[in-house]
């Protein structure tokens, strides 16, 4: 469907010379849902870059106790109630924005710089290494990502480092294997030809031809990942083997909110609504990306 | 492949940094006892000598034993896998029973009020994080209205019928326990809804996407310019034709099902391998956490090999050998 949008804007833009950044921009614009995603990626960053000057309690993510104050449901005083020791929840969700910004970073730029360079040398060296990264990445990828980061975490014993270790170590598969079908295709077009025609090396030619013209699908992938990143980070807090308290994570404070329920429910309802919003806008953004950079890989 | 979830496995529990005879032994053991259960478990050995012992164990179906329950993880493994196989194999029959046709209606009726709300469905689907959309489900459906039981398996006053096959509902169902049947199913819809949500979302997603593209190839046109009614183009034609990729969703699907179910069995406490897995990561029990990554893993892999034969039932095209 975007695809059209985007064929019909090269057509007005046709005649007149609208930069090509303009033009996406606008394509881009034309989507409620990609806008609405870019919308609450917006907010959480700026949740993210400013929190610590933001929030009522800024003592209450390191671990401080008000006893008199805990379980108190939502009020002025705390938007979103307070946990057990009488921290405001709000300000620890609000915190916890920065710590998922960290963790879905850290995760896909760990992954991506592993994944892709492998990718390359799978795709464009080929012969036995590549095929030896191949056998590798189809291995890592037969076993579902969360449970293999519980295995791994197991290994390493529980904790925040340990958890985005981990999953940096299940989430480079995806990168290494679309990056290599993708190399495996372009070093087929006549351009990659014709530099190696005319005497390119092979670096200039990764560097030059063959890694710009790999950056879209990445570009996208990144963006859904950090979503899931997110997401999964979470769900290894929520087992216990991820952030440990008093640490501000979402799914730690869902695991411990969950002994309180039903009564007690907002302290790990609002945890959980930040999660969903937040991945939700990541994939958003992606799907929006997706649609503009690289259309033609809709279904992945 | 086999072969290499053999080594992945073994290199995550013996060549990754963490320890496993000081994990076994306890945060208060001196380095004699851990040196001493290292001995015991082979884990002073070279690698190559270990990974030997690590593969002839597993070709005797030695998975090795838990440590704090001193139960051997094949058996344990063999209690629980029905429980989770049940969740699993509910949950997927949901999601492609109701993503499939969603996005197909989704697809036909496009732009419309249909498609507009499947596509909220299929874009919180992803979104919404398992464990806490299950716990919203108990504090609503199980708490507030008590419609349904809150977590396990079966209440407390049912008996488990005597096993046949060990997977609860065909064992009720085929021994007339009705009530009991009735008990599990009412235990069963909470978890399967939670499990099945992401799966739905992007299987229904991956169809609606294909629908649209195979619905507006000329072979449709043409069937329709000859008369075959708009039902029989869309489910004969178009939707056999989008099954291709969507069948690939379904069994990415079901290994994220394997994954997602231990959280879903964490927070229903329901009695599978997932929520045994997380019992013995918390306390660092090693060998049961290998044994569930290797099930999981065997079965994914099965699961894929079902989707490639499945592909050559669907597309005739696909694993003929070609006439000479």
């Amino acid at each position: 469907m975007s695809t059209r949008v985007l064929s019909m804007a090269s057509a007005e833009a046709g005649g007149v010379t609208t930069p090509e950044w303009k033009r996406y921009v606008r394509v881009y614009a034309r989507s409620a849902s990609s806008m609405l995603g870019l919308a609450v990626v917006m907010l959480f960053l700026v949740v993210a870059a400013v929190g610590p000057w933001i929030v009522p309690y800024p003592d209450d993510a390191r671990g401080a106790v008000h006893l008199d104050q805990k379980l108190q449901p939502p009020s002025p005083a705390h938007w979103f109630g307070t946990d057990e020791v009488g921290n405001d929840v709000y300000t620890r969700v609000v915190l916890g924005a920065r710590v998922s910004l960290e963790i879905g970073l850290i995760i896909t730029v760990l992954a991506a710089l592993v994944g892709v360079p492998l990718g390359i040398v799978a795709g464009y060296v080929g012969g036995g290494v590549g095929e030896t990264i191949m056998r590798v990445t189809d291995v890592f990828l037969a076993v579902p990502a969360l449970v293999l980061a519980l295995a791994v975490v197991g290994a390493l014993g529980p904790g925040i480092v340990n958890a985005m270790l981990a999953l940096a170590l299940v989430w480079w598969p995806g990168y290494a294997r679309l990056v290599q079908g993708k190399t495996l295709a372009l070093a087929q077009e006549a351009y990659v030809e014709a530099a190696r025609a005319g005497g390119a090396g092979r670096l200039r030619i990764v560097f030059l031809h063959i890694l710009p013209n790999c950056m879209s699908p990445i570009v996208v992938k990144a963006s859904m990942d950090m979503g899931s990143a997110i997401l999964a980070a979470a769900s290894l807090g929520f087992i216990g083997l991820g952030a440990q308290p008093p640490y501000p994570e979402w799914g730690a404070m869902i695991s411990y909110g969950r002994n309180y329920l039903p009564t007690w429910w907002w302290y790990s309802a609002f945890p959980g609504l930040a999660i969903y919003l937040t991945v939700l806008g990541f994939n958003l953004v992606g799907d929006g990306l997706r649609d503009l950079l690289d259309p033609r890989s809709r279904v992945a | 492949m086999l072969f290499g979830l053999l080594c992945l496995t073994f290199a995550i529990s013996h060549v990754m940094p963490g320890d496993p005879a000081r994990l076994a032994a306890g945060p208060d053991a001196n380095q004699s006892m851990v040196d001493t259960l290292r001995a015991k478990y082979g884990l002073d050995r070279p690698l190559g000598v270990q990974f030997a012992r690590y593969v002839g164990g597993l070709a005797r179906g030695d998975l090795g034993e838990s440590l704090r329950s001193r139960n051997a993880v094949r058996d344990d493994l063999l209690r629980y896998f029905p429980n989770t196989f049940e969740l699993v194999t509910l949950s997927l029959l949901l999601a492609v029973a109701f993503g499939v046709p969603l996005g197909m209606l989704s697809a036909v009726y496009r732009d419309t009020w249909v498609d507009h709300w499947t596509r909220v469905v299929s874009v919180s689907g992803v979104a919404l994080p398992a464990f806490w959309l299950g716990l919203m489900l108990q504090l609503l459906v199980a708490l507030h209205l008590g419609w349904l039981p809150l977590g396990g398996r079966l209440g407390l006053t049912a008996t488990p019928p005597a096993p046949i096959t060990h997977l609860l509902f065909v064992d009720a169902l085929l021994r007339g326990e009705w009530r009991t049947l009735g008990d599990a199913l009412a235990h069963a819809v909470l978890p399967v809804v939670t499990l099945c949500f992401p799966a739905l979302a992007s299987i229904l997603r991956v169809n609606r996407a294909e629908m649209l593209e195979t619905l507006g190839q000329d072979y449709i046109k043409t069937a329709r310019a000859q008369g075959f009614s708009g039902f029989r183009v869309v489910t004969h034609y178009a939707l056999k034709n989008a099954m291709i990729p969507t069948l690939t969703m379904i069994g990415l699907r079901y290994g994220w099902m394997l994954g997602g179910t231990i959280l879903v069995e964490t927070v229903f406490d329901w009695p599978g391998i997932g929520l045994y897995a997380v019992n013995a990561a918390v306390s660092s029990d090693f060998q049961p956490i290998m044994g569930v990554t290797l099930l999981i893993g065997l079965n994914f892999m099965l699961a894929n090999l079902l989707v490639d034969l499945a592909y050559g039932w669907l597309d005739p095209r696909i694993g003929r050998p070609r006439p000479t």
